[in-house]
């Protein structure tokens, strides 16, 4: 396996009343080893859900209906869809963990610091005395560029800052060395000064240790400052995919440029924001066309009828559009 | 650094003690707290608080008005009423304890099954609830104990049983509320195990309106025994009971008003000591509804 991580053909749907409404559609993904990978799209397109059915922990009623995720674990290649819960149990944490939007609320309120990250050492080593497991707490505090580690680790959550918690959100997150980080919006919740510095350190540690990142977000700066590789959701699909600087030098989906010029920026004259006109249409009211199309400024009458397929338009630059490709989706 | 955004349902229990005197820095909760704890200290000390044997009989004491050797007074049958209620606060306290222990576990038990694994399960759970909630507390409680018999334990089994659905309600809302944040996705996402997670991290969170709620049933509990034995299906004589004193009093009103007016004053200072103090903890736990 060439890959860290292979996703094929994810269908996830959800339930409405009795019927399944597909959220996630034919979705393929490759995460490369030691890469740092960006999911982009608004809110809706179905970013988080891929990244909850890679640690396979859709809340009910959603489900995976279709597909296949890969992933190439220190023991050898496993499919994660196809582990028992014992088995995805020892894949969380140890081999991939995850972080979360708002870090104030992802520790429980109730519990010191240092006893959440016990949590996450005991369960995976069990053989594990008190004395090493405060060291190794100590020790990702310190990586994370915690101020007072010892006093941090007797604090409750209510006590800390948001960019504080985030820092230790992501110490639990990599205390048993995973090999990939799904980082679910890590930044949003947080001040701009603290996103830069939050943003760094995940690029440090991924270079410290041999860990993939998948950056999951809707700002495009995160993605510029932090990624290698980008894939652009909409509507539950994939629409653009590629190298980050192909992707902003050479944007070819009208949907990406949307997000690029929807972008602020300081300096330069002012002029009114930008914004894509319309909304993303929720799950069970995609046309058969393009998705884009009611949206789309540069939309044909074939766009309406069939559905662009996602094409490589150069080397390792795909995209989903009819004025790239020709080429219709089976 | 202090956040100023207080967490929802969940603020930390810092310590029985700190808790404990909260409530008692507030002067509802300091009065629920005086209340309940004298009908305690009468359930657990009465035989050494209590004048005379509780059924001994003394024909020619009957009806005897409050004096300085019945203190408040005596019964038809020249038993000692302050004797009587000294016990029955134990009698009242046991079956209320022991009532709410009973709905509090399965309630607990139930919600926690309908709301955190949800699906067929929650809808068969909360549809049996539904049915049990929608008789009327005293007429179930008296059904329960024609079918199976009067008794002390039965009595506390038919309280039991009809105040189970307010707990699964309780502790159900609760565990939604408490599944859907993010700490909980985040210890899945460390990999620990679902029970793991039930009784380390939802559990501990769902404490606060557990304990109100618990707090205020015991004074439904006790509050049903009475009505039960008033009605002559709950405490059966010779136990004490403050519902049946009341009841043998009602024949003598005018003769007698003492034989009434000292269980009522105590049932009535009981439930609303049960009350104010589970009031006081509900603004203790949950500063929301501080206003």
């Amino acid at each position: 396996m060439n890959n860290l991580l292979e996703i094929r053909n994810l269908r996830i749907t959800t339930l409405r009343g009795k019927s399944k409404v597909l959220l996630l559609d034919k979705v393929d993904l490759d995460i490369p080893h030691k890469c740092s990978f960006g999911i982009v799209g608004e809110s809706g397109c179905g970013k988080s859900i891929t990244a909850n059915a890679i640690m396979n922990m859709l809340p009910y009623p959603l489900s995976i209906s279709d597909g296949d995720i890969r992933y190439d674990s220190r023991n050898g290649e496993v499919e994660l869809l196809k582990l028992d819960k014992k088995a995805i149990r020892a894949i969380r944490g140890q081999e991939i963990s995850m972080i979360f939007q708002e870090p104030m609320t992802s520790l429980d309120p109730i519990f010191t610091v240092e006893m959440q990250m016990y949590e996450a050492l005991a369960f995976h080593h069990p053989a594990m005395t008190r004395q090493e497991m405060r060291d190794r707490a100590l020790e990702m505090l310190h990586r994370v560029n915690i101020p007072r580690p010892e006093q941090t680790l007797a604090s409750y959550p209510h006590q800390l800052s948001g960019g504080q918690l985030q820092r230790i959100m992501i110490a639990i997150a990599l205390i048993n060395d995973p090999r990939l980080l799904l980082a679910d919006e890590p930044t949003t919740a947080l001040d701009v000064t603290i996103q830069a510095q939050i943003l760094r350190l995940m690029n440090d540690l991924k270079e410290q240790n041999d860990t993939s990142i998948v950056m999951i977000t809707h700002d495009l700066g995160v993605i510029a400052e932090t990624c290698e590789e980008v894939a652009v959701f909409y509507a539950g699909q994939i629409v653009e995919q590629a190298n980050v600087m192909e992707l902003f030098h050479h944007t070819a989906h009208p949907y990406t440029l949307g997000l690029l010029q929807a972008v602020t920026s300081l300096g330069g004259e002012s002029r009114m924001l930008y914004t894509i006109p319309g909304i993303v249409p929720p799950g069970g009211q995609w046309s058969q066309g393009c998705r884009f199309a009611d949206r789309c400024a540069r939309c044909t009458e074939r766009c309406r009828e069939a559905m662009p397929a996602l094409t490589e338009i150069s080397p390792g630059h795909k995209c989903r559009c009819f004025l790239n490709s020709e080429e219709v989706e089976a | 650094m202090k956040r100023e955004k207080k967490p929802v349902i969940n603020r930390a229990l810092p310590g029985n003690e700190s808790l404990l005197r909260q409530l008692w820095n507030d002067p509802m909760g300091r009065a629920g707290m005086i209340g309940v704890g004298l009908v305690i200290l009468l359930a657990v000390f009465a035989p050494w608080i209590a004048r005379f044997e509780v059924g001994k009989m003394n024909s020619k004491a009957r009806f005897a008005a409050p004096n300085a050797t019945f203190w408040f007074g005596t019964d038809n049958f020249g038993r000692d009423i302050f004797s009587r209620i000294v016990y029955g606060a134990r009698v009242s306290i046991i079956v209320g304890v022991v009532a709410v222990s009973i709905a509090a576990g399965f309630g607990y038990l139930f919600g926690l099954i309908a709301g955190f694994f949800e699906g067929k399960a929650e809808s068969v759970i909360m549809m049996v609830m539904d049915i049990i909630f929608a008789f009327p507390h005293i007429l179930l409680a008296l059904f329960i104990v024609a079918v199976l018999g009067k008794s002390i334990v039965n009595t506390m089994i038919a309280i039991g049983i009809v105040n189970i659905p307010v707990f699964t309600r309780t502790v159900r809302a609760s565990v939604k509320t408490v599944k859907s944040t993010d700490y909980i996705a985040n210890a899945r996402s460390i990999g620990l195990k679902k029970m793991a997670i039930l009784f380390r991290h939802v559990t501990p969170n769902i404490l606060a309106p557990f304990t109100v709620q618990a707090t205020l049933a015991l004074s439904g509990a006790i509050l049903t025994e009475a009505s039960m034995s008033f009605l002559g299906l709950g405490i059966q004589p010779p136990d004490p009971s403050w519902g049946s004193m009341l009841s043998d009093a009602r024949k003598y009103m005018e003769q007698a008003p003492w034989m009434a007016i000292f269980p009522a004053v105590f049932i009535i200072v009981t439930i609303l000591s049960f009350n104010i103090l589970g009031d006081a903890l509900r603004d203790v736990l949950d500063p929301k509804l501080k206003l």
